[in-house]
């Protein structure tokens, strides 16, 4: 059953392309985003398609160091890369970039960007005090509804931005929902198959569809667990893996931990759980999306408690037996940040805990192997 | 009961036989290009109930001897409360990785931090520099005792420290004094990744670079701590592995 929807979901990604296409002759628009904290509510309300960009591969990386430095993190070369040799596909269809202002690393690359394709960026405030940061970052979501409502040639009303924030927290629900199926134990799902949905649902066009298969997949998840059927044992070790963000082609490090014997059953990362907010749909729309985009606990936020409060819920809802925090190089926030994580986790839980600095290259494969095996005999 | 553990390590393998507990016999040889043909020669002849391996070439000895298999940290950590029951934090200076490792009193490994991904830091370190200052590694760590006055070496990275090394003896600064410095370079980087696992007391220092009796006393006056060396600190691994090997037949 979990192979037919395995299908499913490579069929409705290779059909994509052709949906975007398809909306694209219609006379309507796509805008890629590279960040979270961006709202795409935007977008849907003006019958735009939002789109994640590419930016989780090796391969554009040399491309991109003709330009940028090569001392810099993997996921701003890797995305700059795609944009500049014109690989990405959803770069291609995008009409324009929409992007912020989050570290130092991405927001000085997007000035480079913009000479390959219009990038907005949105100023995005570094800490969450929301009587000091709440107002500007609503005027810059007010802004943008502006520029895209340009871009798009349509006015985008307050209906049109609720009605998007109600289709996109059903799809969050539907993340969320997926996400959690972990939570048995055993898991039914690996590590890897849960990174395969989340990264190729992502791209989906059309976001029903997204939402169908997700929740088929949980149901059929839920459906496993009832028949006590995974490919784990109540002895398999339960990571949680926290830091930057992954995909395929950035998975090395969850490929690793599974192939030494555990099972990463939860992502506190922009890739995974961070995605599984509400968007408060009693209040005024563009205030409620500025106040729940702003509260994304990502490491650019000087505090970040978000983050410390949502590893302690994940840590106890999912049975973890263990912590892997991944900072790509040269990003200073994660890095930096990883001391609090591990006070964390080895002070007040007691877990082991490991925290790991690598790119995207496989040049480093076997010292991670050793540090990760040696991580799983402390447990 | 007989165990043996062989530690299959970037530049030496070492292994070890014991028998209900006590050392029987070690053996050791040079890595070279060959770890797998180089391991098989270095057991040949020996009998043993079980053998574990532990070091890089691990997985390799895994697959040709169908044997289980440990990491180095796990090893270290075992073999250093075999010979320092006391033991609760090891620092283990190898071939291409360093590594400090806090531990339990059952010799579980409960912390542990490990170089960066290229050589500073480790025995390929100090080799290298001492060939570009023209000693043997055996007679590096005694010049460098020799040295009369403190020189600092600022790089870390072995391709940069190399060319610091040949624009110090272009200065004509003294090799004695250099080996000093390029000895202090690696006992500061260990002792900052000793203060992340464990804030104080003894350490077990392992490993071929711990041979060198300039690095002892060296991290004893940098740390400030007592450091504790086995007879042979390159058998420590394989030690440890021997002795989980015998502990993985009684269970």
């Amino acid at each position: 059953m979990k192979q037919e929807l395995f299908k499913k979901l490579q069929q409705i990604a290779e059909q994509n392309l052709l949906d975007i296409e398809t909306h694209k002759k219609k006379g309507n628009h796509v805008v890629g985003f590279y960040c979270l904290y961006a709202p795409t509510e935007i977008a849907v309300a003006a019958n735009a398609i939002p789109l994640p960009l590419c930016g989780t591969r090796q391969a554009p990386i040399e491309a991109a160091e003709e330009v940028l430095p090569r001392n810099l993190c993997p996921l701003i070369k890797s995305s700059y890369g795609f944009a500049a040799t014109d690989t990405c596909p959803f770069f291609r269809f995008s009409d324009m970039i929409v992007a912020d202002t989050t570290c130092d690393g991405k927001k000085k690359m997007f000035e480079l960007m913009s000479a390959i394709k219009p990038v907005h960026v949105l100023q995005l405030p570094q800490n969450q005090d929301m009587a000091k940061s709440l107002s500007p970052w609503k005027d810059e979501i007010e802004n943008l509804v502006a520029v895209l409502e340009k871009l798009t040639d349509r006015q985008i009303t307050t209906e049109n931005i609720s009605l998007a924030i109600a289709l996109l927290n059903k799809e969050r629900r539907a993340k969320k929902r997926l996400m959690d199926v972990t939570k048995a134990k055993p898991s039914p799902l690996t590590g890897m198959e849960l990174v395969e949905i989340l990264f190729k649902t992502g791209f989906f066009a059309d976001k029903e569809k997204g939402i169908d298969l997700m929740n088929e997949i949980a149901d059929a998840c839920e459906q496993l667990t009832e028949k006590k059927e995974s490919p784990y044992t109540d002895k398999t070790s339960r990571i949680l893996l926290t830091g930057v963000p992954i995909g395929l082609g950035s998975d090395k490090v969850v490929k690793i931990i599974e192939q030494c014997g555990a099972n990463v059953v939860a992502f506190e990362n922009c890739s995974g759980y961070k995605q599984t907010f509400q968007v408060d749909e009693t209040k005024d729309p563009v205030l409620a999306l500025a106040e729940q985009y702003l509260s994304i606990p990502c490491s650019v936020m000087s505090p970040n408690p978000g983050r410390m409060e949502m590893l302690t819920e994940m840590i106890k809802a999912f049975s973890i037996d263990g912590v892997v925090d991944l900072t790509w190089q040269a990003c200073h926030t994660y890095n930096i940040e990883s001391y609090h994580v591990a006070k964390l986790v080895q002070d007040s839980f007691g877990l082991p805990f490991l925290h790991l600095e690598t790119d995207y290259s496989e040049s480093d494969t076997e010292q991670l192997r050793v540090r990760i095996e040696a991580f799983l005999e402390m447990m | 009961m007989i165990s043996a553990g062989i530690d299959i390590g970037s530049r030496s393998i070492e292994i070890a036989v014991l028998e209900d507990g006590v050392i029987r016999e070690t053996r050791k040889t040079d890595t070279g290009f060959d770890p797998i043909g180089q391991a098989r020669k270095l057991i040949h002849g020996l009998k043993y109930d079980a053998i574990l391996a532990t070091g890089y070439g691990r997985t390799l000895f895994e697959i040709e001897h169908d044997a289980p298999t440990i990491t180095e940290i796990k090893a270290h950590a075992r073999g250093a409360i075999y010979f320092f029951p006391e033991a609760r934090t090891v620092l283990d200076i190898g071939g291409q990785d360093s590594k400090a490792i806090s531990l339990n009193a059952s010799g579980n490994v409960t912390r542990f931090e490990m170089n960066d991904r290229c050589a500073a830091g480790t025995g390929k370190f100090l080799e290298i520099m001492a060939t570009a200052l023209g000693f043997s590694i055996e007679t590096f760590g005694e010049a460098a005792m020799k040295a009369k006055k403190d020189l600092t070496i600022n790089s870390m990275c072995t391709v940069f420290a190399e060319s610091e090394v040949t624009s110090l003896v272009a200065k004509g600064e003294n090799p004695n004094e250099i080996a000093r410095g390029l000895h202090i370079a690696v006992v500061k980087r260990a002792v900052s990744m000793l203060r992340r696992v464990s804030p104080g007391g003894p350490v077990v220092f392992t490993g071929g670079v711990a041979n060198n009796p300039f690095m002892g006393r060296l991290l004893a006056q940098e740390s400030n701590r007592e450091i504790w060396t086995p007879d042979h600190p390159e058998m420590n691994g394989a030690v440890g592995a021997a002795l989980l090997a015998q502990e993985m037949i009684r269970k």
